[in-house]
């Protein structure tokens, strides 16, 4: 045991017993961020910002949710939203949340591609990252299931029946996972389960994995400039902070995030407070109905270019049918940005602006997808049909082939 | 030394077999808690008295949370020999109404004889082909049993299994 002596107070106290000291350096004081970087460099914050409001509002709501078929959509729309004092912000700055935080993520990764934070040393990074959104999907999808609207309920039959396409044990996989033959009450509890308990514990325990993969290859910047953070840190240390490249995480990074996240909460709470509706699915404020199927089904923004990719291949090309190709290029679309590293094979590390061919492929890329979310919410009919089959070619393409196409002119370039 | 090193992996070796045994059967456990419950499979039967349909009448019925189509052919409908249901000399469609692309529920068209799915455009016939749009097999039919003018759905019966046999 350490030596004990009289404490000078309540810090001293805690440090002779929990080292806060030495905590608050490795995590805070002595943790350095390059100081070229820019707003976008702020999403991280903004995103575990976003995730304590999920938190916290979700205990809030859950404390009057009722995980029954018979229950769950009165206890949101009656209980929650009309009796319980203040449910009503819970619920919409719950559901906001849950629509936001995926717009910030998207940047966060767009963020990621432009700069090539993704590359060499920091693969690990850039694969808890992907881990985060996969598991967020799951998060997202559970918790859009409970207030078991119509839309709910479809897209739980939806989602769950996917798996049907797997070769062999689809159709018992499929009943395995809903736990009766269809959509039903085993469904919604083990989906409540997941959606309050088993996901966000894995959710905590990537994001603190995500924080500390940072901490040997450290973050990116602006110019992708590889800098020496011990002789940077030692610099800013012993006085010279003007020379320094580097500022500590606290009091210097998370000042500037401040300003920030204020910022975006006055966004939040504007949608919050005005907007709430583009969170709010209307046919959701239908009871589910397991034998009234609504006329269009869609899913919530964020999932639209892949649900897109999903249903672009719409006819059957040389006998293979094209629910199952729609099935394989949907199963690539989810795993394919996790290859990223790989699939671009170039050494160098510099923004998209500085890699000319780079540059138009990200463009192309952001497009893209912008068109695949577009035209998932249209209806598949018609124009719109090869629309959304053209662009989840390019989407493919555009990562399979032609990225790896790119690195390898890059490479032969740089030895000219 | 090597005595001791010896016994020191001969324990870990040990403690890995009996890890990997007890996780198995765990895993067995946890497989099994997620299966439906007794009560929701002896829920899986459905018996529907055909005797009142009219000719050309659908009738929808929910058997294990699935809507079923149960659909009397008139004289003007083309006979499916290889699909139909034939009970008291009268042919029936008798398919599960979820669409085979992502499950949404067709909707029955009686003008153009066709079911109708609204969510991906596609269309089954009138014994449940699909002929037109992304589903990829015709809508299924259920596992029934004929007991008289009774159709028990749940139960695999001779006219299943050779259907079953022949498609």
């Amino acid at each position: 045991m350490a030596q004990i002596r009289k404490a000078n107070g309540i810090v001293d106290w805690l440090d002779q017993r929990l080292a806060v000291h030495k905590l608050l350096d490795v995590l805070m004081n002595k943790y350095w961020i390059p100081k070229q970087i820019n707003f976008l460099w702020a999403m991280g914050v903004i995103l575990t910002t976003l995730f304590t409001i999920l938190f916290v509002t979700g205990l809030l709501l859950v404390m009057y949710y009722k995980p029954d078929v018979a229950l769950a959509f009165d206890s949101v729309n009656k209980t929650i939203m009309q009796e319980v004092e203040y449910g009503w912000l819970w619920r919409h700055m719950h559901g906001v949340a849950a629509s936001v935080v995926f717009l910030v993520i998207y940047i966060h990764m767009l963020t990621g591609i432009y700069y090539g934070s993704y590359k060499k040393g920091r693969e690990m990074i850039w694969i808890s990252g992907m881990l985060l959104f996969v598991v967020f999907s799951a998060e997202a999808f559970s918790g859009y299931m409970l207030p078991w609207g119509q839309m709910s309920y479809w897209a739980a039959q939806v989602i769950t029946n996917l798996f049907g396409g797997i070769p062999f044990i689809g159709d018992a996989l499929v009943v395995w996972i809903r736990g009766d033959y269809a959509v039903s009450d085993p469904t919604l509890t083990r989906f409540f389960m997941l959606h309050v308990c088993l996901l966000p514990i894995v959710i905590i325990m990537i994001i603190v994995f995500h924080f500390y993969s940072l901490r040997i290859p450290h973050v990116n910047n602006e110019i992708a400039e590889e800098l020496d953070f011990d002789l940077e840190a030692e610099k800013y240390m012993a006085g010279d902070t003007k020379g320094s490249k580097v500022i500590p995480f606290w009091p210097g990074f998370l000042s500037k995030d401040f300003v920030y996240i204020s910022l975006f909460m006055i966004f939040f709470f504007y949608l919050v407070s005005f907007k709430f509706g583009f969170a709010m699915d209307p046919i959701n404020f239908d009871p589910a109905d397991a034998l009234k199927t609504p006329a269009h089904i869609y899913p919530e923004w964020y999932f639209l270019w892949s649900y897109e990719v999903l249903r672009g291949f719409f006819f059957d090309v040389g006998g293979v049918k094209a629910f199952d190709i729609g099935l394989a290029a949907f199963g690539i679309a989810q795993v394919i940005f996790f290859l990223l590293p790989w699939l671009d094979r170039s050494d160098v590390v510099k923004p998209a602006h500085e890699r000319p061919l780079f540059f138009i492929w990200f463009w192309v890329l952001l497009i893209d997808l912008i068109v695949l979310t577009v035209y998932g919410k249209l209806p598949p009919t018609g124009i719109n049909a090869w629309v959304g089959f053209y662009a989840s070619i390019v989407f493919l393409l555009l990562l399979i082939v032609v990225l790896p196409v790119i690195t390898i002119m890059e490479k032969k370039g740089a030895k000219k | 030394m090597a005595i001791s090193e010896s016994r020191r992996s001969f324990m870990g070796f040990a403690f890995g077999a009996v890890a990997a045994v007890g996780g198995a059967f765990s895993l067995v456990a946890m497989k099994k808690t997620w299966d439906p419950l007794p009560s929701v499979k002896a829920a899986g039967f459905t018996t529907v008295d055909l005797s009142s349909m009219q000719d050309g009448e659908l009738r929808t019925i929910e058997w294990r949370k699935k809507p079923i189509f149960i659909l009397k052919k008139a004289a003007d409908m083309t006979k499916d020999s290889k699909r139909d249901v034939v009970i008291d000399n009268a042919s029936y469609t008798v398919v599960i109404g979820l669409c085979t692309h992502l499950g949404c529920i067709p909707a029955y068209a009686p003008s153009e004889q066709l079911f109708k799915c609204a969510c991906h455009g596609g269309e089954f016939d009138i014994s449940g082909v699909n002929v037109f749009g992304p589903p990829p097999r015709p809508l299924d039919i259920p596992p029934f049993k004929i007991e008289g003018t009774k159709l028990v759905l749940g139960e695999e019966g001779p006219e299943y299994q050779k259907m079953v046999a022949e498609a």
